[in-house]
């Protein structure tokens, strides 16, 4: 049984392979080197695993690329596999998340991008449609960019229904109960302290939303400045950033087995985005953010970097693993659910996306 | 006419190894760029794409130069493109 880590960078692939439960790892890369990869995954619903990256070919233009060989051989449209259509005045700036759907829907992908769009494939991610029922929403005009560029980031689709929950920085949580023909703003609750309303209906910065194990309604969210949860499909959001040394971060990874189980990496914000004290942790909740517990065995202290929001990924193995790469080129991987890591690889370009599957 | 469209050693393997495509067009008086690169497009459709994004504009970090001027300081795509004209595709030094 191999587990395979997709570690996408700044400057490439790399894939990382543990035949050992995941206690060692080996590293094979670069792959598509000199390309940014800052989306990343691997589809295991197909006979053979599909490799999907979302690449930007440095001067020459972003797009999608897959491999059915584990990187052996990559292949992509003649035209682009994600393209705004004409009269939309738009380009393809970047792509920010690529997400297979269900085993029930074994050909669908959907995939986030910038500038804020979601596109959903029907071939397995080779190409892509437009949700339109998102680009056309009245809000899109008013939705900023952040920092790292306006996109949609976050794409969760509900395998028990047609509903469809994005995030975006900025924008916030919207979700789609109708397979994504219409969308309205859940983000009551969740604060914007950079907006002169504290609680405006959307407009926040929500850097990350996972979902819990018990199902669709339990969420939690990153943002820039707070850690939330909702219980009610993000009706309503509550605060769940008390025991965390800092409520800045970027990502949050929820467990897939375990109800309540959730991970995050706090940052000292708002211009330092580092680690508290220079020591890289990362926190667990058991109780659905009731409580946290920092867990740092096998992480560093003089760490001035930081966990970008797809660079921090769940396994579905029990005890489930964890995995974070950092903007300085490391990746830890944790085979019991953060109790103690390890390093899979170090001196890399920016770690921008990790995903962690096992091979059929 | 006939333009030939120089390429970049990055980009020619999307010219099946050439560092140059060569274009035939009607148009005895001259034509523009943007019908240049339209018809790169037709026979390399990556290349192409490449070059320029979905709206048709040309990508930020690659200049094209039409016998040697940066038609960012001319006219664009719209610059006039006439028999034997060489078009040049180069990367702006950009990245880190």
């Amino acid at each position: 049984m191999t587990d395979l880590l997709a570690i996408g960078t700044r400057k490439g692939l790399w894939l990382a392979r543990s035949d050992d439960d995941r206690r060692t790892w080996s590293l094979d890369g670069p792959h598509l080197l000199g390309q940014e990869v800052a989306a990343v995954s691997v589809d295991t619903r197909r006979p053979a695993p599909r490799l999907l990256a979302g690449i930007q070919y440095g001067h020459w233009g972003p797009t999608v690329m897959w491999s059915d060989d584990l990187g052996g051989s990559w292949h992509e449209t003649d035209h682009g596999a994600i393209r705004f259509p004409e009269g939309s005045d738009a380009a393809l700036a970047r792509v920010w998340q690529l997400r297979p759907d269900t085993p029930d829907r074994p050909d669908v992908v959907w995939a986030g991008c910038e500038p804020h769009s979601l596109w959903r494939s029907t071939d397995g991610g080779c190409s892509f449609s437009l949700v339109s029922g998102l680009w056309d929403h009245p809000h899109r005009p008013t939705w900023e960019p952040g920092g790292g560029g306006g996109a949609v980031h976050t794409v969760l689709p509900d395998p028990a229904s047609s509903r469809v929950t994005v995030a975006m920085s900025t924008g916030g949580v919207y979700v789609s109960e109708d397979g994504g023909e219409s969308w309205a703003p859940r983000n009551r609750g969740i604060s914007a302290v950079f907006l002169p309303e504290p609680a405006p209906e959307y407009g926040q910065c929500v850097h990350k939303v996972a979902v819990d194990a018990s199902g669709p309604d339990r969420m939690y969210a990153q943002n820039h400045f707070g850690v939330f949860r909702t219980d009610d499909g993000g009706a309503n959001w509550t605060s769940i950033a008390g025991g965390l040394p800092a409520d800045f971060g970027f990502p949050v990874v929820a467990s897939p087995r375990t109800p309540g189980t959730a991970w995050v990496v706090p940052l000292v914000a708002d211009m330092h985005r580092v680690p508290p004290e220079g020591r890289l942790r990362v926190h667990r909740t058991r109780d659905a953010g009731e409580t946290w517990t920092e867990l740092g065995d096998g992480l560093p202290d003089g760490v001035w970097t930081a966990v970008v929001r797809d660079a921090f990924c769940a396994d579905e193995h029990d005890p489930t693993g964890i995995y974070l790469g950092t903007r300085d080129g490391c990746v830890y991987a944790s085979a019991d659910e953060g109790d103690a890591f390890t390093l899979v690889a170090d001196h890399l370009p920016d770690v921008l996306a990790v995903r962690a599957v096992r091979l059929p | 006419m006939s333009v030939q469209v120089l390429l970049p050693g990055a980009l020619a393997d999307l010219a099946g190894g050439a560092r140059h495509v060569d274009v035939e067009l009607d148009g005895a008086g001259g034509v523009t760029l943007q019908s240049v690169l339209d018809a790169v497009a037709v026979d390399h459709p990556r290349l192409a794409r490449r070059i320029r994004d979905e709206t048709g504009a040309v990508r930020r970090f690659v200049n094209v130069y039409v016998d040697g001027e940066d038609v960012r300081f001319d006219q664009g795509l719209a610059t006039v493109v006439r028999d034997g004209t060489v078009v040049q595709v180069l990367p702006s030094v950009a990245g880190g």
